[in-house]
């Protein structure tokens, strides 16, 4: 079995060019790197905050907010991963005011214990898509990846979603790389063994749940 | 290797970030580890899934109101100065 291969990404080579025109006052240049990442940063943030209108929300904050401070991005990362940085704020800062009573962060629920084998092991059909419906697929992988914790899902969603590196989702989160990838393969595992539920193999082979 | 070995490189793994060493290890354990192997496809097929869902795309109509949005505020901000990130 090989590499996952990464998402192919739009092209990033002009967009330190858009960047310095934005930043000596260029708004068309500007809106062509909302342009160019506002689907991404709107799905990182009904990621996060699984809140239809607030992840619209973040979507105008976060560029508004890059907008208002990109004298100050010093053009050490990638552009993108500097905006990342700030929607997973903004979106963040959404989460915890709807659920106030608690603290919301990428923190929260990471267990440090030592990996387990997961208990999970039954092999999944060959074409598990083909189980069911595109509503009813896009329903239980979007139940299933809310499940997870918020340090979990970000980081997946970063990862192997949007397709940064780790590197990147480093940045973005402010966290080590070994952190990174302790939860992103949590993540992978948590949601692999959640699908198995709904992918695995069936006796009669007919697919129903 | 052991199976919690094996789990602990499993995202390296699938990420092409290995040495060549350890992969061959890692192969080596998953050519007679039925477990290990399942639980390596379907980790893959996990995120191939994910990556393929299209979930929360954002409509052409909203993507071209929220733009707007964005620009019309950008334009009143330049009067009010800088925010904090």
């Amino acid at each position: 079995m090989g590499a996952i291969q990464p998402n192919v990404q739009e092209p990033i080579s002009d967009e330190l060019a858009l960047v310095r025109a934005a930043k000596k006052g260029d708004d068309q240049a500007f809106e062509e790197l909302v342009r160019r990442y506002d689907r991404n940063v709107f799905r990182i943030a009904q990621h996060i905050t699984q809140n239809r209108e607030d992840a619209e929300d973040v979507v105008q904050d976060a560029f508004l907010k890059a907008y208002g401070n990109l004298a100050q991005f010093q053009e050490q990362s990638k552009f993108y991963t500097w905006l990342v940085r700030i929607a997973v704020n903004e979106a963040l800062m959404k989460l915890r005011r709807r659920r106030p009573e608690r603290t919301v962060s990428l923190d929260e629920d990471v267990k440090t214990e030592d990996d387990s084998l997961p208990r999970e092991v039954a092999d999944w059909s060959p074409n598990p898509e083909q189980m069911y419906t595109q509503a009813e697929l896009r329903d239980i992988l979007t139940r299933t990846i809310q499940g997870l914790p918020p340090g979990f899902r970000t980081v997946f969603v970063l990862r192997d979603v949007e397709g940064l590196s780790t590197e990147e989702t480093a940045q973005a989160l402010e966290l080590s790389i070994p952190a990174v990838k302790s939860r992103l393969l949590r993540a992978r595992l948590q949601l692999r063994e959640r699908l198995s539920r709904y992918f695995q193999k069936r006796a009669g082979g007919d697919g129903n749940k | 290797m052991k199976c919690t070995e094996f789990l602990k490189e499993l995202t390296n793994y699938l990420d092409g970030a290995l040495d060549e060493r350890t992969k061959s290890d890692l192969e080596d354990h998953l050519a007679w580890c039925h477990n290990c192997y399942v639980v390596c496809d379907t980790t893959r097929k996990t995120i191939e899934i994910y990556r393929d869902s299209e979930l929360y795309e954002l409509p052409d109509d909203l993507r071209t109101r929220l733009r707007s949005a964005i620009m019309t505020k950008c334009g009143q901000s330049k009067k009010s100065g800088p925010q904090s990130v």
